[in-house]
């Protein structure tokens, strides 16, 4: 027997024993294309926004000055796009908060009372029209709420006209249609990102022990206290987990303002709309650190209350 | 006397909670079946309801319409290729991640997240930006960058759960036993994670092809098929072709939707949540 018999023959098998007991070397291989793409694509990305938001639009030529200046921020803060984010993010915040409230019984039901037997199919049932088209889940919304369509024609069955004509009133949230006004955008948004919100809190209730339920039971806590002691404070990070959907895809949409909405325009449609007809990609950059800061500080409390466990 | 011990499972719900369960899952379910029955509707200018009447005829038409086959191959070519690139890449990763602790790896699923965490104008706008500072034009390939970026997270969540679960002894017994690294990955790492590149894949699939908000910063002039459903959502022009369009792509999406979910109920770790 020589020591070379036992050497490693082919080139392929050196490199496998040198990756090996070489685990550094092998993870840096691992990380090197994902890490490079990440990095180019997405972070590159992200900064030329960042540089770019510092540029401004020269205002007689309409071409981008390529200069440091802080115009474009300044320009944040006129009445018109103080509006924008208000109206924006103060629909993110009822949205989430209707959300969390809806999901929380079916999650609850699903964790806590579905038998095996259901438990798989109701989690079908939110994960297929999770899943399904978002453009033809908006789509069915402008069917079901159309001025002749569904809604209307069950409103005029109930002979309860008065009461959609007096909502459709109203001033901020009314329209001349239920598709066509701020309500409909909520229903739109609240039905398009409910799934998001109900998984995580499910798979937070899920994990609550049964003995810590029954402990407080042993000691005398009603349902209710248990309930308000015991279930919510643990769930409460599947909530947060669902919110930053929620909240964040709110923030990022221009789609559901442009059908359903009027001429006020929400942070999407208005970054759109600098980048496309007027050129003015320094604003629609600066805009765009709204929404990223918002969701930054966000995201940073979310880690903190412990949501990424959750997800 | 001891009594049998109440089987928890056994356990009613309170009414409240049974009513707001069934009615959170009509809610959900219910905007879905309208649009079956909108294909068939007679109505060609408006949405009334009840139906007018019931027709084939727009299945027809919509069959010869030349851009709608032409956004559709395109959805399907820039998903994917998308798919294939986030399958290299979220396997790449969740085989870093796995494999060994080090600084900064709570950092890389963080940053595979953003993409999606992150509102989805602003993954559109700072790609478009950056195309734009560096002069390059629009193509099919600025889509599909955008598309693989997000694509990767979903494909990096299955196989991490994958990998959790797997014991890397088998890749230490296969070396042993004098397999060299492309052995093991061919016979042993691929096979075990195959599954979960399936049920990822098919997830990444369905992301890309519906995907609008990041299509609209990065395709130009070029017309995916969600990009033409938004086209009719805002400009209504074919509206009984769109009927018909919105429910095939019900019925296309569910596929690969209802494949990945055979696969987690059988696995029992793919990760369906986004």
């Amino acid at each position: 027997m020589t020591a070379t018999s036992a050497a490693p023959r082919t080139l392929i098998q050196r490199v496998s024993n040198y990756l090996y007991v070489r685990p550094r070397v092998s993870l840096l291989m691992l990380l090197a294309l994902p890490l490079l793409w990440f990095l180019i694509v997405y972070i590159g990305s992200l900064a030329t926004l960042m540089v770019q938001s510092f540029f401004h639009l020269d205002g007689f030529t309409g071409q981008v000055v390529r200069q440091f200046s802080l115009s474009s921020y300044a320009q944040l803060f006129t009445p018109a796009n103080v509006d924008i984010v208000q109206r924006t993010a103060g629909m993110a915040g009822v949205v989430t908060l209707s959300a969390a409230l809806i999901a929380f019984p079916l999650a609850y039901f699903m964790a806590r009372y579905a038998s095996p037997r259901m438990r798989p199919l109701l989690y079908l049932s939110i994960t297929l029209p999770l899943w399904s088209s978002y453009l033809v889940k908006v789509y069915s919304w402008k069917l079901i709420l159309a001025k002749e369509g569904m809604v209307s024609w069950v409103i005029n069955t109930l002979r309860l006209d008065a009461a959609l004509d007096w909502l459709l009133g109203l001033p901020e949230i009314g329209g001349p249609s239920l598709s066509i006004s701020p309500i409909g955008i909520y229903l739109v948004f609240l039905y398009v990102w409910l799934p998001y919100m109900i998984l995580p809190i499910a798979t937070a209730l899920e994990r609550v022990p049964k003995s810590l339920i029954e402990a407080s039971g042993d000691l005398g806590g009603r349902p209710g206290v248990t309930f308000r002691r015991i279930i919510l404070p643990l769930a409460f990070p599947g909530v947060v987990a669902g919110s930053i959907f929620t909240f964040s895809l709110t923030l990022g949409d221009f789609i559901v303002p442009s059908v359903m909405g009027n001429s006020s325009y929400f942070i999407g449609q208005a970054v759109l709309s600098h980048q496309g007809t007027s050129g003015n990609i320094p604003l629609a950059a600066a805009m765009t650190t709204i929404p990223m800061l918002i969701m930054g500080i966000y995201l940073y409390a979310s880690r903190r209350a412990g949501a990424f466990d959750a997800l | 006397m001891p009594s049998k011990p109440r089987d928890p499972q056994a356990e009613r719900a309170p009414w409240p909670i049974s009513l707001g369960a069934l009615l959170a899952v009509l809610f959900i379910n219910f905007p879905i079946f309208i649009i079956f029955l909108y294909a068939f509707t007679t109505d060609e200018q408006t949405f009334t309801f009840p139906l007018p009447g019931m027709t084939l005829k727009w299945f027809g038409v919509a069959w010869g319409r030349e851009d709608l086959w032409a956004a559709l191959g395109l959805s399907v070519r820039v998903a994917g290729i998308a798919t294939l690139v986030a399958l290299l890449l979220g396997t790449l990763a969740a085989a870093a991640v796995s494999r060994t602790k080090f600084f900064g790896r709570e950092a890389i699923s963080f940053m595979l997240l953003l993409p999606i965490a992150l509102p989805g104008i602003v993954t559109g706008i700072a790609l478009r930006s950056a195309f734009g500072l560096f002069d390059i034009p629009f193509s099919f390939w600025t889509i599909v960058i955008g598309h693989a970026t997000f694509c990767v997270v979903i494909v990096y969540n299955n196989v991490v759960a994958r990998f959790r679960r797997t014991s890397w002894s088998i890749v230490e017994a296969s070396m042993d036993l004098g397999a060299n690294g492309w052995e093991t990955f061919k016979r042993i790492i691929l096979p075990h994670i195959a599954t979960a590149l399936l049920a990822g894949g098919m997830l990444a699939f369905a992301l890309s092809f519906d995907e609008v908000i990041v299509t609209t910063f990065t395709a130009g002039q070029e017309s995916t098929l969600p990009i033409w459903i938004f086209s009719q959502l805002t400009r209504p022009r074919d509206r009984p072709v769109t009927n018909v369009v919105a429910l095939f792509v019900v019925l296309i999406m569910a596929i690969p939707i209802l494949l990945a979910y055979r696969i987690s109920q059988r696995d029992g770790e793919t990760q369906l949540s986004r």
